[in-house]
């Protein structure tokens, strides 16, 4: 099996004499090619746990393999370079002066000849729909504007992996799903994998795989199925519930039986009609 | 207290080679103690229209009334300090806000620049901590070594701390866990209720307006397009999605069936519950006209 990324044991304090590690002996791994989504509550762990795989976080114990590279001192360049991440704060990562010089900037640093770097500027801009802001200041958008441009600047670098921390939370439901499937055709074509942390249903669905983190540790792992299908627990676990789980609540509460098992949208279309004809 | 925009126009930037407009004939009203959601796309003008609320930004054109402040491209800056009480702003980036070097002082702040004393700031951000579902444990560490969803908690309480009278949320809940977003919406709501606040939302989440917000205003390019209650403009879903705005999940799933299965709804159904309300209705007039007669409690 061939993972691109691997955590063993990981402990991490931001300080010495905290009493719950933010990393709590986490231990996971992710193939080439996959998409996982991490969920869990606010402070459990998740943009810790994301900081440590480019080593912008060094754990206190355990060991960070990135494509094949065990991750320390020496090689952590050559990790970044291969590790895109997009912050929960777009913010915190904007360095260029105007949108394109933005997102021209990681290429810069990887020597990308110039003609490549333009067609590539383009088609990031062009996918996330800021082709027009391209002589702007990042700083002077909007929210979801801030958040399109930071992972334009992803999508252009064409890393081995993908890591967006809440990346979307700023856009609208539309938005956001333009926002993923651009990562889906990159994903397709360059056998990129995918680490997404989000507290979105929709953006999870979308994985793989999903990980379930709380207090530092992975509690749950699944496909988005069997994670959807934990129905109420959902809800500690740091996602909402699917509207067939909600809409079936609530038609408990109007006294009408509800099965059990999880249903999608169109299967609540279909039990319902079924319920109506059956009276 | 009312707040209402005339013609309101604001160009960022204006008179220098990057001018920008964000809002051009903006005319709207939002009553005191109303909840209004503001709903548009990205970049519509959301943020600067709610910065307008309390003069953090004057219009470069027309007015903006706010109880009995006229704000227009020449008031003063000075005086403002009044409505920075009365009006307080959740921002969209919650670092934008904190700055304190602790979550106790960054809280504690507000009440304190208004005069309030030290014992009784103290008072206040004890009692507001456990609303954002925070313990006290937090006071004392810095409000930047937060993870992001804790940060946005910090902001939410410096605001709630001010006891405004009118409470601006600028996407509020986005980075919140869902159980940390339903509790913080419902405190909202509470003190919407209870103590009359008027509050103003501005969201990407249909299925919010749909539960809280009894006025909506649907913004695009930078001006209104509709306002009203949300029940009439989500009756006009092709619209919505027309402006690629949507509708709430409880409105979706209602249409879907209403076509499918040749029902009406008395009324359109804006949150699952009304929406379960409905389908029962149908449920038990069907079973009164009474085919077989299912009893009811048997599984399917
Ligand atoms: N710079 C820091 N210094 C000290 N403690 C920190 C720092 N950053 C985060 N923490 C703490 O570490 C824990 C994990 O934080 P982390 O940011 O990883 O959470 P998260 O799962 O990403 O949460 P959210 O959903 O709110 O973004 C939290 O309890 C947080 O308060
Ligand atoms: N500081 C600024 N300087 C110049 N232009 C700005 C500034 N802030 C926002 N704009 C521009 O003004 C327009 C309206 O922005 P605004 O932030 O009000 O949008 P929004 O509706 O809040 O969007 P979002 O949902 O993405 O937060 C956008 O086109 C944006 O690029
Ligand atoms: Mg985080
Ligand atoms: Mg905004």
């Amino acid at each position: 099996m061939d993972n691109i990324i691997t955590l063993n044991n990981i402990m991490f304090r931001y300080l010495e004499e905290e009493e719950r590690p933010a990393l709590n002996g986490i231990s996971l791994s992710i193939e080439r090619g996959e998409w996982v989504a991490i969920i869990g509550p606010n402070g459990s762990g998740k943009s810790t746990l994301a900081k440590t795989i480019n080593g912008l976080i060094e754990p206190d114990t355990g060991e960070v393999t990135v494509s094949g590279l065990l991750l320390n001192e020496e090689n952590i360049w050559d990790i970044r370079a291969k590790v895109g991440m997009v912050f929960q704060n777009p913010d915190n990562q904007f360095v260029g002066s105007t949108v394109e010089d933005d997102v021209a900037f990681g290429l810069e640093n990887q020597g990308i000849p110039r003609e490549e770097m333009q067609r590539r500027i383009r088609y990031a801009l062009d996918k996330v729909q800021m082709t027009d802001f391209a002589d702007r200041e990042p700083a002077r958008l909007s929210g979801g504007q801030k958040q399109r441009v930071a992972i334009a600047g992803i999508v252009a670098l064409q890393p081995e992996i993908i890591i967006l921390d809440e990346a979307t939370s700023m856009l609208d439901p539309k938005g956001r799903n333009e926002v993923l499937s651009t990562v889906k055709d990159v994903k397709k074509r360059e056998n990129l994998s995918v680490l997404s942390i989000t507290h979105d249903i929709d953006e999870a669905a979308a994985a793989n795989r999903v990980l379930v983190i709380q207090e530092g540790k992975v509690v749950r792992e699944g496909t988005p199925e069997e994670i959807f299908s934990y129905g109420e627990q959902l809800i500690e676990m740091g996602l909402d519930l699917p509207f067939p789980e909600r809409l079936k609540a609530s038609l408990k509460k109007e006294g009408l039986d509800v099965p059990n098992e999880y249903l999608t949208e169109e299967g609540m279309v279909d039990f319902l009609w079924t319920l109506h004809s059956e009276m | 207290m009312d707040i209402t925009f005339r013609d309101v126009g604001y160009t960022y930037q204006k008179g220098t080679p990057f001018e920008s407009k964000a809002l051009y004939d903006i005319q709207l009203s939002i009553k005191d103690g109303s909840y209004t959601a503001i709903v548009g796309h990205t970049g519509s003008g959301k943020s600067t229209i709610l910065q307008h609320l309390n003069a953090l930004r004057k219009p470069t054109e027309g007015s903006v009334q706010i109880g009995d402040r006229t704000i227009t491209p020449t008031t003063d800056n000075k005086n403002l300090k009044g409505l920075r009480k009365k009006v307080g702003i959740v921002f969209q980036f919650p670092e934008a806000q904190l700055f304190e070097e602790t979550v106790g002082k960054d809280i504690a702040f507000g009440p304190k620049n208004f005069g309030v004393g030290e014992a009784e700031a103290e008072a206040i951000t004890k009692r507001i901590l456990p609303l954002v579902g925070l313990d006290e444990t937090f006071l004392d560490r810095s409000p930047f070594d937060l993870s992001g969803g804790q940060m946005r908690r910090v902001a939410i309480a410096g605001v709630l701390a001010l006891e405004p009278e009118v409470l601006v949320l600028d996407e509020p809940t986005a980075g919140l866990d869902p159980q940390g977003r339903k509790d913080i919406m419902d405190v909202f709501y509470r003190l919407h209720k209870d103590q009359g606040l008027t509050i103003v939302l501005v969201t990407h989440q249909m299925d919010d307006v749909a539960d809280y917000a009894d006025h909506m205003i649907v913004l695009e390019s930078g001006t209104v397009k509709k306002e009203g209650h949300p029940r009439e403009i989500f009756q006009q879903a092709e619209w919505l999605e027309s402006k690629q705005l949507g509708v709430p999940a409880a409105v979706k799933f209602a249409n879907t069936i209403q076509k499918k299965f040749g029902w009406e709804f008395k009324q359109l159904p804006l949150t699952t519950d009304e929406l379960a309300k409905e389908i029962a209705v149908f449920m038990k007039t069907h079973k009164q006209k009474g085919s077989k007669g299912r009893a009811e409690g048997d599984s399917l």
